[in-house]
């Protein structure tokens, strides 16, 4: 009898184990439906996902009251993920049927999520081709791909030089007469370096940290001011190493660390650190990092300019920005589209900048006299026209394929134009990788 | 509910057993004593099946994700593509890598663990004063958060941290540390032992105290030395605790690397030049910043089979019966 009652338990256990597995698979579908259906009811709720970042959700909160205000019968929920776990986050979601409608996503993730069908292109009533290309920078078409504009920003950052005043004052420079060449910025590096007598730094001319900016300054600056190109035209070919000033390039690059003896990997453990307790009198940085300096570092005494040039001038630039999952149809779709225009709307960029330091995507904007004046705002928006945001296939490995580059030769001592070759090589891959199932 | 219709079925095919069908009844309604097993097995099930639910099932579908080119952020089919997965891993110089950095964690910073927490213990085990103050000092860096260990001690070693301060005015040449692919990795370990000795010591003190006193003083009678006594009495009678010790310091080994080398490598992802990736990091990575779901899977699979091979290697190698 006790063995029956054991079978019967047995039995039940199973039961609520494929109960359990079923219900699960049922649930996703059903939920996947629901979500659809919602539309057809009286309202809509849109939800909108971006990363954590103080000032920005702030914001969308207070612009997301007006569009509902704005919008009767749309409803949109907001919901945060920090930086560093977002991708993870969304991709989690992505098994169970749910997630945003509308993505704030990194320009340079979009690839990777177009490539997994997790977006839908732009519709192009509301957000016509040449109207983008005519109003936007030109920077915007890092996301255009297939020949679709598949996300759009509403702000953009460049990077640009920061440098420490009274450093510069210490060191007998003038604060107001920032480096603007190659050869200048080295100068001043130098100047600005004291190092112990065991030949330890104790301050660092140049702050110099390729996981952080470092690998941007290196692809969208310096390549680009010494008169060469990392990719093709058609984005296909790594041309970095076609055209000497690739290499001249990152050969100038690591002088910092190498030659000139100004810089040093990992110094106070990183750039923004090290220049934020004045350990560091210049690092190269973005727009983005302004709200942190004034929260961080109230008394630092800086100043901003464009980043020197050689041949001619060029920033890095990159930007957050909105796409539409690619589920969201009929009546969704819609409200989607109109949150859309309302976070590209003219005034939005302008609050966008006065809350969270990023620049207006839209040139009109961006190049009013009010913001191209200000003392801290005006070089970042000054670079904007010769600002390129690099296309990357995959930014996490593009960018440890610059670290690994820069440490081969500082680390390992190899020759940095066979290290150089390598990463041309590697980055190579990547593209080829990408577009074989093209 | 099933017990009723169960029974009740029971009765229509089954005549004679009138007996029975009235005990199982009887047992469940009438008796206390069954109906409180009834609650209690009811409640031991509910974690299993919890486990069942959380632990096991993924688990057995990782098998399945693992031979399919599965794209974490694509809803669309995930085609079955074989071993391919597995290939491409072996065919990977950083998830070889991966593999051979973990075996250097294990077996450096495992053994490391033990010796230390065996010193350690006992040398507490001696002494009489201060006991519960040592222990204290021992045990906080187990329980102290690993991320902010992680970070003081980038700061202590950094270029110009406490360290080559110290290693200068001795008139040595500063160190590079968790900035030198030749010695982050071993940075690295240490820094886990020294959070690990704690955990250790408490296992050791405990395997110590159930030795019996007379078997020393039978040595100290034979007039053994110290060290034969450590190495014929103590070492022996402690084998339960080091299998203990040696197993579990392995796995929490493979489960901590990861967020130690994630704060403590210099970029944060296992650098510099992959000299500090173990293979939970690198499957992470595969995981969550590729989103090859396959790929990260196989590696799963094969981190799997190595912890499972090591483990029956340690409980074969390590435990040894010893009769006194």
């Amino acid at each position: 009898m006790v063995r029956k009652w054991q079978f019967i338990l047995l039995g039940i256990l199973l039961l609520l184990v494929v109960a359990a597995c079923s219900s699960d698979e049922g649930d996703s579908e059903n939920g996947a439906k629901a979500d659809d259906s919602e539309g057809t009811g009286g309202e809509i709720t849109l939800e909108y996902w971006q990363y954590s970042f103080d000032s920005k959700v702030k914001l969308m909160d207070e612009l997301i009251a007006e569009f509902e205000e704005a919008n009767p019968g749309i409803k949109v929920e907001q919901t945060n993920f920090p930086y560093d776990q977002y991708n993870e986050q969304v991709a989690a979601q992505v098994p169970a049927g749910r997630g945003p409608d509308v993505i704030n996503l990194f320009y340079g993730w979009v690839p990777t999520y177009v490539d997994a069908g997790y977006l839908q292109p732009l519709p192009q009533d509301a957000f016509p081709h040449d109207e983008i290309e005519s109003e936007f920078f030109p920077l915007v078409e890092a996301t255009k791909m297939d020949g679709e504009y598949w996300t759009i920003p509403t702000a953009v950052r460049t990077l640009a030089l920061f440098y420490n005043k009274d450093l510069f004052t210490e060191a007998g420079l003038d604060p107001d007469s920032p480096p603007t060449t190659w050869e200048e910025l080295e100068d001043y590096a130098v100047q600005l370096t004291k190092a112990d007598s065991s030949g330890r730094l104790e301050q660092s001319g140049m702050a110099w940290e390729p996981a952080q900016q470092g690998h941007q300054w290196l692809r969208d600056g310096l390549t680009i001011q010494a008169g060469g190109q990392v990719l093709s035209e058609d984005r296909r070919d790594v041309v970095w190493g076609d055209d000497p000033a690739g290499l001249e390039a990152f050969k100038y690059w690591l002088s910092f660390p190498t030659d000139l003896g100004t810089s040093e990997q990992g110094f106070y453990t990183d750039d923004v650190t090290a220049f934020v307790t004045e350990k560091a009198a210049m690092n190269v940085d973005g727009s983005f990092r302004i709200g942190t300096l004034q929260s961080d570092a109230p008394d630092l005494n800086y100043a901003v300019a464009p980043l020197p040039g050689k041949e001619a001038q060029s920033t890095n630039s990159s930007f957050w920005t909105n796409g539409i999952t690619a589920g969201v149809e009929g009546e969704k779709l819609e409200a989607a589209t109109k949150f859309l225009e309302f976070l590209t709307s003219d005034d939005v960029m302008e609050r966008w900048l006065d809350a969270t330091g990023e620049l207006p995507a839209k040139e009109a904007v961006a190049m009013q006299d009010k913001y191209v004046n200000d003392e801290i705002y005006g070089p970042f928006i000054e670079s904007l026209p010769f600002a390129n945001a690099h296309f990357f296939v995959d930014e996490t490995k593009e960018r440890d394929l610059v670290i690994d580059a820069a440490n081969r030769v500082l680390m390992e001592g190899m020759d940095p134009e066979e290290a150089f070759n390598q990463l041309v090589e590697s980055t190579q891959e990547l593209y080829d990788a990408y577009w074989s199932d093209k | 509910m099933e017990q009723y219709s169960s029974s009740h079925h029971h009765n229509q095919e089954n005549k004679p057993p009138q007996k029975e069908k009235k005990s199982l009844t009887h047992k469940f309604r009438g008796n206390l004593k069954y109906q409180k097993y009834l609650f209690v097995y009811t409640c031991l099930l509910l974690p299993i099946i919890f486990y069942l639910g959380i632990r096991i099932l993924p688990t057995l579908f990782t098998f399945n994700v693992g031979f399919r080119d599965w794209n974490l952020l694509s809803t669309d089919i995930q085609p079955f593509v074989g071993f391919e997965n597995y290939l491409t891993l072996f065919k990977d110089e950083v998830f070889i890598k991966s593999i051979f950095n973990t075996l250097i964690y294990i077996v450096l910073g495992v053994s490391g663990q033990l010796i230390f927490g065996i010193i350690v213990a006992l040398l507490l085990h001696k002494i009489n004063r201060f006991v519960g103050f040592f222990r204290v000092i021992y045990f906080i860096p187990y329980v102290t958060s690993i991320v902010a260990i992680s970070w003081v001690f980038q700061w202590i070693l950094m270029g110009n941290g406490i360290i080559n301060d110290v290693l200068v005015n001795l008139g040595l040449p500063p160190q590079p540390f968790l900035n030198s692919p030749d010695q982050a990795i071993y940075v690295i370990i240490g820094a886990m032992i020294w959070q690990s000795i704690g955990f250790q010591m408490i296992l050791f003190l405990a395997g110590l105290e159930n030795i019996p006193e007379m078997l020393y003083e039978a040595a100290d009678i034979d007039g053994a030395s110290p060290w034969q006594k450590f190495w014929h009495v103590t070492f022996p009678l402690l084998n339960p605790t080091i299998v203990f010790s040696a197993v579990i310091g392995t796995i929490t080994f493979i489960q901590v690397s990861f967020t130690q080398v994630v704060n403590m490598s210099m970029d944060g992802s296992g650098g510099p030049l992959n000299s500090t990736i173990s293979v939970v990091v690198y499957i992470y990575q595969l995981a969550f910043r590729q989103f090859d779901m396959g790929l990260a899977s196989a590696a799963t699979v094969i981190l799997f089979l190595f912890i499972l091979a090591l483990t029956l290697f340690q409980m074969k190698v390590l435990t040894k019966k010893f009769d006194y």
